[in-house]
């Protein structure tokens, strides 16, 4: 007799202790803990407190450490424990000007107030696996100066000056919060460049990338980027004050793009910006070149119907919890949809053989 | 699990996805926007369903999870042990004694009743979304009770194939007014969506929930030359020898002899204590 597939719960739950076994690997190569992941796979944290939307280096990599190295994975942890957090409130927007940089760099200008600072970049190294990495570890100190003590003002303030650049006008609107209203569009530059900042890096790099080919090519120079610490302010009601309750770590990426002017705009520079927790600094160029392409409506552009400049497009597929979601979900059974398509598909072709012999007869008839 | 509240959500956004299921039930067929929020568990694993459920649930319920029919494919089971865990609630595999049921593609086979809710987990709310993938031209399609594209597509299979191909997710109107996305039931669960339990459906990723209130109009689209049929596998259930259950077929050796069994195990488990046997079946309690 037939006996249809039971123990779904016993075979699950078979499966994961199996996959935590997996996690774990040799046990006699030692365990990395928390701490080695989050110090020393910086980058790959960074990437995972990006687009899991939170700032917690502990907490992201605990993740990686749990998806085995998926970030996707890890920043799906990260993004359903994050939800589950109560809000307190919104904290004052950073000034990223009075960031700490570690590193700051314009394409634009060949020097600046507080100067080009290279700092901890691969650019310019050799991309040559160093093999004495695989024997020790151990690196020589880096040489060190005093910090620098003036202001460290944002490049593109220069050519705003001249206004050659445009202006940016202060806004008192509130944003709106991607992860507390049902997105809707036209979505508004402020929800755009929320669902950028946390969306894939692979896809969004895809997307300036395909602007740079041309496919709505905007003429983008970095006009500055930088990376350090800011600090985070919060107005807490009782006090009446803000106070500062931590730092995080940014970078950032202003784009100066060509422009020639449009039917409403003067000819002038107009801007890209990107934004994103860490040291992410593809991330941010790639955000600031896609924010660029999408602004073609205010700006006054043509449509040149190319897919960074179409706004629904970008943000409905850029999220990767949603797309791998969705993407992986056709592992799922689908038995019964299947088996209607599987009958309909007999049907039809049943229905086209008889149609043919009907023909067929017809023609021997003749 | 307990540091988390009942059934997992906080209490604000229960709140926020029962006015929208409020709004739902008081628009029926209208998809309502609602920001959905991330899940322990996958974007396309029934997310939607879930959220709906957990904002549905009340300590007093008996929750029974369904995929393809069955309580226990492995999404099923594992949707059901979350709410086991952060409800603590009661889940029971009878379609009879279950207050909320949760389902995924497919209506149970035993007619519900007015004191039963029926969630559907949502992958593509929008019936547009293949004839058109902007939404926002299909809400505008949708406001201006635009169907006519929905229509030619229709017309445009019975010309091409000389039926209407689509089997599973087949359009329905309702109240007259909007046409809604059954959820990617077979065609055979349609005539069913009538009926006086409430239906609920939640879609996560998309962000939206929408609903049939008890006993609303629910009719699916077609021509008057081209009835809507609700069809089957042309078999009776092997197991429980249903000629009225939507049937699953299984291939069953090498050489590719089938079964049909049904779909709906809890109908087919049921049948079989009332004593009916199938083909392949045999009688209850005979066999080891």
């Amino acid at each position: 007799m037939y006996v249809a597939v039971k123990g779904g719960e016993r075979a699950i739950d078979n499966a994961h202790a199996w996959l935590a076994e997996e996690r774990r690997g040799d046990t006699s190569v030692a365990e990395l803990s928390i701490a080695q992941i989050r110090e020393q796979m910086s980058l790959a944290v960074n990437r995972v407190m990006a687009e899991g939307s939170l700032y917690d280096p502990d907490l992201a990599a605990l993740a990686i450490k749990q998806s085995r190295g998926d970030l996707i994975e890890a920043i799906f942890l990260i993004r359903a424990y994050r939800t589950t957090l109560p809000r307190f409130g919104y904290s004052e927007p950073v000034d990223t000007g009075a960031m700490a940089c570690d590193r700051r760099i314009s394409a634009t200008f060949k020097d600046a107030p507080g100067g080009q600072v290279l700092g901890p970049t691969f650019d310019y190294t050799h991309r040559l696996l160093d093999f004495k990495l695989a024997a020790d570890g151990e690196v020589a100190e880096a040489p060190t100066a005093e910090p620098r003590t003036e202001e460290t003002p944002h490049i593109l303030e220069f050519l705003q000056g001249e206004n050659i650049i445009e202006q940016e006008p202060e806004l008192d609107d509130e944003p709106g919060d991607l992860t507390r209203e049902p997105i809707s569009f036209p979505a508004g530059r402020a929800v755009r460049l929320q669902s950028l900042s946390r969306g894939d890096e692979g896809f969004i790099l895809g997307m300036a990338y395909s602007t740079q080919r041309g496919y709505a090519r905007n003429h983008a120079f970095v006009g500055e980027l930088r990376i350090g610490k800011v600090p985070v302010e919060m107005e807490i009601p009782e006090l009446g004050f803000a106070i500062e309750i931590g730092e995080v770590e940014l970078t950032e990426c202003e784009t100066v793009n060509q422009f020639k002017g449009s039917k409403t705009v003067p000819p002038q520079f107009t801007r890209g910006y990107g934004l994103v927790f860490g040291q992410s600094e593809r991330k941010s160029i790639a955000m600031a070149l896609v924010d660029r392409a999408l602004r073609w409506e205010e700006l006054g552009e043509d449509n040149l119907g190319a897919a960074a400049q179409d706004e629904e497009f970008v943000l409905s597929h850029s999220d990767n919890i949603q797309a791998t979601g969705f993407l992986e979900h056709i592992k799922l059974p689908h038995y019964v949809d299947f088996q209607s398509e599987l009958e309909l598909v007999r049907k039809l072709r049943r229905e086209a053989q008889e149609l043919a012999e009907d023909m067929a007869a017809r023609e021997a008839a003749e | 699990m307990s540091d988390y509240n009942f059934a997992y959500l906080d209490e604000q956004t229960k709140r926020m996805i029962r006015r929208a299921i409020l709004k739902g039930l008081a628009i029926p067929g209208y998809q309502v926007p609602f920001a959905s929020r991330e899940m322990p568990m996958p974007y396309g694993w029934g997310t939607g369903g879930v959220q709906v459920s957990a904002a549905t649930l009340t300590p007093d319920d008996t929750l029974k999870v369904i995929d393809q029919g069955a309580d226990d494919t492995t999404n099923a089971v594992s949707i059901r042990k979350f709410f086991e865990r952060t409800a603590g609630v009661e889940t029971t595999e009878v379609t009879a004694k279950a207050s909320v049921i949760q389902t995924r593609h497919r209506i149970p086979e035993a007619a519900l009743n007015e004191d039963q809710i029926l969630v559907y987990q949502v992958p593509i709310p929008e019936p547009l979304r293949f004839l058109e993938p902007r939404e926002t031209e299909t809400r505008k399609m949708h406001a201006l009770e635009e169907y006519g594209l929905m229509h030619v597509k229709l017309y445009e299979d019975i010309s091409q194939h000389g039926d209407i191909a689509t089997s599973y997710a087949y359009p329905v109107k309702v109240e007259d007014r909007y046409v809604m996305d059954p959820s990617p039931i077979p065609k055979f669960d349609n005539p069913k969506l009538e009926m006086a339990a409430i239906q609920l459906f939640g879609a996560g990723r998309e962000q939206r929930i929408y609903a049939l209130p008890p006993y609303t109009k629910v009719v699916s689209l077609d021509f008057e030359d081209f009835p809507f049929v609700a069809s089957k596998a042309d078999h009776p259930c092997d197991l429980c020898a249903a000629e009225d259950s939507y049937l699953d077929e299984v291939i069953l050796d090498d050489a590719g002899n089938r079964m049909f069994v049904c779909s709906d195990t809890d109908y087919c488990r049921s049948r079989r204590a009332e004593g009916h046997v199938g083909r392949l079946g045999e009688q209850e309690g005979a066999a080891a």
